[in-house]
């Protein structure tokens, strides 16, 4: 479904990105895991055009997205639940809602799919009129899947979306992805330093060191792998 | 009283013209924290434009309204071609330099409009004509107020209720919202941030150009330099309300205008600047971000 082949990218003359080629297919819950500033970020970035890459080829359902415009993008089905949320804060829990259908004309599906995430997350119910800046952390992070979910994402990347959350808001929060995989089919290509959590949720995981993978295998076997552990698990 | 109120309907008069100019101050500020120089151009070029108009509509012979209103509409055609021009060359190939670097792109634009003015035009003033006739039903109140503020305040208000139905309930208005909460997420649920940033321009020239021929008409001179003094009275006012916010503009716009009025009224025209400014500092001392600025928050 997509498909990454030599991805490089620089900032200014930094290279974040080194011959990064990941693929996953459609139905899909893949992990990208690696320290901090591995350029896990840039890699979600890239595949959505707000890094285009300076050299390879980004492919999604076999054509070619390498330097779209974000918003072609996005049309496509690609959609970004960003690290740090970035929820638009003086906007209403509703109005940010509304932000993810952007590109949406269907209002009574649109509305059909705002109660879907109302049931997902009924605290955002409860919320919907208050500014997106006055939620707490958890409550962020619910509303900006909620808020991709609004797309109908054919692929939904996430980037640390336990970030700085309490583990029973984690658990929930990760239940609920496993949840979207199943129901509605939705590819998921998940990015995380929590590398345990992860690997319990993806079938198959890319390990990325300064810019590069140094690994790819099924969870299963990432998680028995020595370096691995040593480097990621803390074991 | 009488005087009061006569100043008060004056300084609303002028802080409406502000308004008009300040909202495209703000809402560039808003979306890309520029500072658009260019805009009291565009605006003396929304006044040129209207008067170019009038003339050859004068010389036709039409109804002086409807001459007003069509020179209105051709002028903010024209602003909003320059405005967005303006855009696409001076600021768009700099989005991604320094901040610095579009202001001073910003100024240079500014420059330019103002010489090229003066060269296809000419450096005099030029009569304007009031085409707004005194109503009569306005005749009992002409010593406080004339036909041709009541025109402005009524054009400021409408154009104020369109702005705030576009901003709040149009798609468009929504996209501009979260463009100026954060670009990047803007992109990521698809919108196109370009057009947003263009159709921004726009709708800051057009009330700008309404702004122009309004105080063209009530003045009843232009030359090539007027944009700029209007526009760094207006970008005050916008930094009086809270540069970025659409309300604290036109707030910031009415609180200048009466400064001037009452100043001038009860003090002496000369010092009506004095005061102006006078006001701006002492509320950036108790209120730096602004009368409705919001200081920037960020949650981790």
């Amino acid at each position: 479904m997509l498909k990454l082949k030599n991805v490089q990218t620089f900032y200014g003359n930094i290279q974040a990105l080194k011959d990064v080629t990941i693929e996953i297919s459609e139905g899909e819950i893949i992990t990208l895991i690696g320290a901090n500033g591995a350029g896990k970020s840039t890699t979600l970035m890239a595949v959505c055009g707000i890094v285009p890459p300076r050299s390879g080829e980004i492919f999604f359902m076999d054509e070619p997205i390498t330097g779209m415009e974000p918003d072609k993008i996005v049309s496509l089905g690609i959609c970004q639940v960003p690290e740090g949320r970035r929820i638009f804060p003086y906007l209403s829990v509703a109005e940010n809602l509304d932000m993810g259908a952007f590109l949406r004309n269907d209002r009574a599906e649109i509305k059909k799919d705002m109660e879907y995430v109302f049931d997902l997350f009924p605290i955002l119910a409860e919320r919907r009129h208050q500014a997106g800046g006055t939620l707490s952390g958890g409550e962020q992070q619910m509303l900006a899947i909620s808020r991709a979910l609004m797309a109908r994402p054919r692929l939904l990347l996430l980037d640390e979306p336990s970030l700085g959350l309490a583990p029973l808001i984690v658990k929930q929060i990760f239940e609920i992805l496993s949840k979207i995989n199943a129901e509605n089919n939705t590819t998921i290509f998940l990015v995380e330093q929590n590398a345990n959590l992860a690997l319990k949720v993806a079938a198959r995981g890319y390990v990325m060191e300064n810019g590069r993978i140094t690994l790819t295998n099924s969870s299963k076997n990432l998680l028995a792998d020595e370096e691995v552990k040593k480097a990621y698990l803390g074991l | 009283m009488d005087y009061f109120l006569e100043l008060f309907l004056g300084g609303l008069t002028r802080g409406s013209i502000y308004a008009l100019i300040a909202l495209g101050y703000t809402m560039v500020y808003g979306i890309i924290e520029l500072i658009n120089f260019a805009h009291g151009e565009i605006y003396m070029i929304g006044a040129f434009t209207a008067l170019i108009v009038i003339s050859v509509l004068t010389l036709m012979g039409m109804n002086t309204i409807a001459i007003l209103v069509i020179a209105g509409v051709v002028a903010v055609i024209y602003s909003c071609a320059y405005g967005y021009t303006v855009e696409k060359i001076a600021y768009k190939p700099l989005r991604n330099a320094p901040r610095l670097s579009a202001l001073i792109s910003a100024i240079g634009m500014s420059l330019f409009l103002q010489n090229y003015v003066l060269l296809a035009q000419t450096s005099d003033f030029l009569p304007f004509p009031s085409l707004i006739p005194d109503f009569e039903f306005m005749e009992p109140y002409a010593h406080i107020i004339g036909s041709t503020e009541i025109v402005i305040l009524i054009t400021t208000a409408v154009v104020m209720v369109l702005l705030t139905i576009l901003i709040k309930f149009t798609r468009i208005g929504k996209a501009m919202r979260a463009t100026s909460q954060d670009k990047t997420m803007a992109m990521l649920v698809g919108i196109n941030v370009n057009r947003v940033i263009s159709v921004t321009f726009v709708v800051g020239s057009a009330t700008a150009a309404i702004g122009g021929v309004l105080i063209a008409s009530h003045v009843g001179m232009i030359n090539f330099y007027v944009g700029f003094i209007a526009g760094i009275k207006a970008f005050v006012a916008a930094v009086l309300g809270g540069i970025g916010s659409i309300p604290g503009a036109v707030l910031g716009s009415f609180v200048l205008g009466w400064t001037e009025s009452f100043a001038t009224g009860y003090v002496s025209s000369d010092y009506e600047d004095v005061f102006a400014f006078l006001f701006l500092v002492l509320i950036l001392i108790f209120r730096p971000a602004g009368i409705l600025g919001r200081s920037e928050k960020h949650k981790i």
